[in-house]
This record gives structure tokens, sequence and C-alpha cells, in this order.
């Protein structure tokens, strides 16, 4: 049932299709989530008792440094799945993927620097979290060129799947030999199997944000891919008939 | 019929790079001219000050050594790409992996190795001692063989590429981090009087991770690039 659902699912027409009907409900959940999570992490979630309110910059901070992970996470499964596979769909998933975390890996670093300046009293230390999540935009980075430099775009998804799992394989190398080389930044507050040690009312805002930044992630990937099917399947018919219906 | 046997072919092929090499000895030269030009820049550029140099002379060994490295790797399937031999490689009844580890085995020797053996004369122009040079020449010959076969990921992808040099290096550098952080470690831990064999067995484990897993990667990437 499942597996027949996954199997239509990745046929091109029927996913340019779904993923049509699903945006409008997807930017909706999207624009409920923000709203909450940004209200009660701004207003209503208390101030920290050593940090004050500059520690708010965590709603925008944290989230995006999860989905710096993940999204390097999702490239390389659907990358492994386009190898072993040669799902197309999951060909582009991967390479769509990797611009939004390559952003959200951005969005991670800048706003570490403008929460480090008054905490640590400088923009950028060679702490082992900032050295290695800079190392992942480099990763990001290299996986982009890697894609643009390769002109059959069915070979360079594959260079590119290659490349992601290549790079997953050394992220937790990376991060732990740069983990015992420095180490400044703050442990973990929300993810450890403990009692988290933040308090509820910042907690909640705080998953709130993460759920929103997982949907806008859907909702940038779903329309990358929508684009990137019309580019690669212009020839077919499915894509003459949506064309005409415009 | 297969009638060479597999260490038969691995060791044709060692031998094959490396005859190629010694016809061609002024480019071997092009990488350890390199290397040592890098390390002569950086009394130049932060101060003659021994005491300074002798602090950063670990890291500005290793990382010159990165680049040497990575300057070499463009030579290691490149030449046999443009004249065909590379798809001969992959037509033969044995792994490619196989063959893959002998041609990064040959660019070791012909690169990483001379480059190891070239560090202690450098060690000396900045100062440090007996003892410290023979732990930077350990972590080099430990960690170079990783740079190779690591690199040979990155140049086969890019092997059909025109414009493959800057991106090698994009490739490839955020892949060098780990070794460069444990080789310097090490050296700068014997410096201090400290214990290295931690850093040192880390090392170790990932010249084994390494030797063991890069190949496959390796070996599709070029079946990629030559398709």
């Amino acid at each position: 049932m499942i597996m027949r659902f996954l199997h239509k699912f990745s046929s091109p027409p029927y996913f340019y299709a779904i993923s049509g009907r699903m945006l409008p409900w997807l930017s909706a959940l999207l624009l409920g989530l923000l709203a909450y999570g940004l209200y009660g992490g701004l207003v209503l979630a208390p101030a920290d008792y050593q940090q004050g309110d500059s520690f708010r910059i965590i709603y925008v901070h944290v989230p995006a440094a999860w989905m710096s992970l993940f999204i390097y996470m999702v490239m390389a499964v659907s990358g492994a799945i386009a190898l072993v596979w040669r799902i197309k769909l999951a060909e582009i998933v991967a390479i769509s993927s990797a611009p939004i975390g390559a952003g959200f890996t951005f969005l991670a670093l800048a706003t570490g620097s403008l929460w480090g300046k008054p905490m640590w009293g400088a923009w950028w230390v060679w702490d082992a979290r900032l050295t290695s999540e800079l190392i992942l935009l480099f990763l990001y980075l290299g996986v982009i060129g890697l894609y643009g430099a390769i002109e059959d775009k069915r070979a360079a998804s594959r260079a590119v799947a290659i490349l992601a799992l290549v790079g997953v394989v050394n992220i937790p190398i990376i991060h732990y030999s740069v983990e015992w080389w420095n180490t400044l930044h703050q442990g973990p507050t929300v993810t450890k199997f403990d009692k988290p040690s933040i308090h509820v009312d910042m907690l909640i805002p705080l998953l709130a944000m993460a759920v929103a930044f997982k949907v806008y992630y859907a909702i940038a990937l779903l329309i990358r891919c929508r684009n990137e099917l019309l580019l690669r399947e212009q020839s077919n018919r499915w894509v003459d008939e949506i064309l005409e219906q415009r | 019929m297969n009638t060479v046997s597999s260490f038969a072919a691995f060791s044709a092929v060692v031998h094959r790079d490396l005859l190629l090499a010694y016809r061609h000895r002024a480019e071997l030269l092009n990488p350890l001219a390199f290397f040592v030009l890098v390390v002569t820049l950086f009394p130049l550029g932060v101060g003659a000050e021994m005491a300074l140099l002798k602090r950063i002379a670990p890291g500005v060994i290793w990382v010159a050594a990165l680049l040497a490295s990575l300057l070499s790797l463009d030579t290691l399937f490149k030449s046999d790409f443009e004249d065909g031999s590379l798809e001969l490689l992959v037509m033969t009844p044995h792994p490619l992996s196989l063959l893959v580890l002998a041609k990064v085995t040959a660019h070791w020797l012909l690169s990483g190795a001379p480059l190891s053996l070239m560090a202690p004369l450098l060690a000396v122009m900045f100062g440090l001692q007996g003892d410290v040079i023979g732990i930077l020449l350990f972590t080099l010959l430990l960690g170079t063989p990783v740079l190779s076969l690591i690199g040979a990921i990155a140049v086969a992808l890019t092997v059909g590429l025109r414009k493959g040099g800057v991106l090698l290096a994009i490739l490839v550098l955020p892949l060098y981090v780990p070794v460069l952080i444990f080789a310097s470690g090490a050296v700068d831990a014997a410096m201090a009087g400290f214990p290295v064999s931690g850093q040192l067995y880390m090392m170790a484990a990932l010249l084994v991770g390494a030797l063991t897993l890069t190949p496959w990667p390796t070996a599709a990437a070029l079946k990629m690039s030559l398709a």
C-alpha cells in the first residue's frame, strides 16, 4: 500500500499535480506556525536570567542550525536512492535541497555571529561548532559547484549523489575532530536524553519555529523540484498538457 | 579469460605509473618545489622571529602539504583520461576499485612520500627539535596517503571537466580538515611534551578507514565520468 503510493508519487506527472495541490495547505500551515512561534518567542517567552533579551535570536538560530544538518541528511539519503534505484525524483530532490541547505547554514552562521557579539564579545571565534558549520557550508557549496560544472544534468545528479554520500561519512569525523580541537559554544539545551535544560515557555515556541522551518523547507523544496522537473521533462507530453492549460 | 591475477594487475598498474612518471621527471618536482616555496613564504610574511616560527611550524608545514597534495592530484587521472587508457582500465576484468587503489598508491609514492621526506629539512629551518621532527615525519607518512585517497574521489568526479581546477579545491579541502587537525595537534602536543599516541591512533584510524572505503566511490565516480 505504502510502496504503491511511493511508486506513484515518484512518477513526475503525478508528483507535479499533487505537489501543486499541497502547496497552499503547506503555506497556510507555515504562516500559522511562524505567527505563533515568533509571537511566543519574541513577546510571550520570559527573558533569560543570564542573557536577557538577546537570547531570543535562538528562535531563528537553533532551527536554522538543525535544518542545515537535516537537509544534508535528506540530500545524502535521496542521493543514495538516486544511485541505487535511478529514480528521477530522488535525483531532483537531492540537488534541489543543496541551495536551501546552504541558505540555512549561512543563516545559522550569521545569526550565530550576531548572538556571539554580545555574549562572547566577538563576531567570530574558532570554536568547534562554528567551524564545523562553516565547513558544512563549504560542503554545500562544493555540491552546488559540482552540479553546475557538469553539462549533462543526469550525470551531474549522480556525481552530486556520490559527493553527498562521501560528505555524510565525513561530517561526523569533521564534527568530532573540531570538537576535540577547540570548544567554546554552549552545550545542547534541547536535544539531549535528559530533561531539556530550557524553560517550557521558551521551549514550546522554539519547537514551533523548528516545525515552521521544516515546513518552509518542504515548500521551497517542492517549488524547486517542480521547476527542475519542468526543465528536465520539457520534451514530454505531460509538460505540454500543463502548459496548454495555462 | 581472466589469466592475470588481481595482485599482478595491481602491481602492473603501479609499475606503469611509476615508469611513466620516471619518463617525465621534471613534472615530479613541481609539487615538491611548490611545497618548499609556500613554506618559505611564511617567514617572509609573518617575520623571521624564531619563537613565532617555531610556534606556527606544524600548521604551516601541514597546510603547505595539503596545498601541494591538492596541486599534484590533478595528474592522478588526467593524462589517462585524455589518452583513453582510463577506459581500458575500466574495461579490464579486474575490480576497478583495486586498480584505483593501485593508481593512488603510485600517486602517493610519487607525491606524498617525497614530500614527507622533504619536511624534516624544513622543520629544521623552523627551529624544531629532533624528536618533534620525528613525530612530524610520522604524521606526514600516516596523513598524506589519506589525502591522496580522499582526493582521488574528487578528481574522479571532475576528471571530465575543462574547468575542474578551482572546483577541485572546494570539493577536497573541507574533507582534509580532520587530517590537518589531528596531525598538527600531534606535533603541537609533542612540542609541549605531552603524549601524542591519541592523535596518532586517530590518524591511523583515518588511514585504515580511507584505505577501505574510498576506492569504491572513486571507482563509481570514474565510471560516471566516462559514461
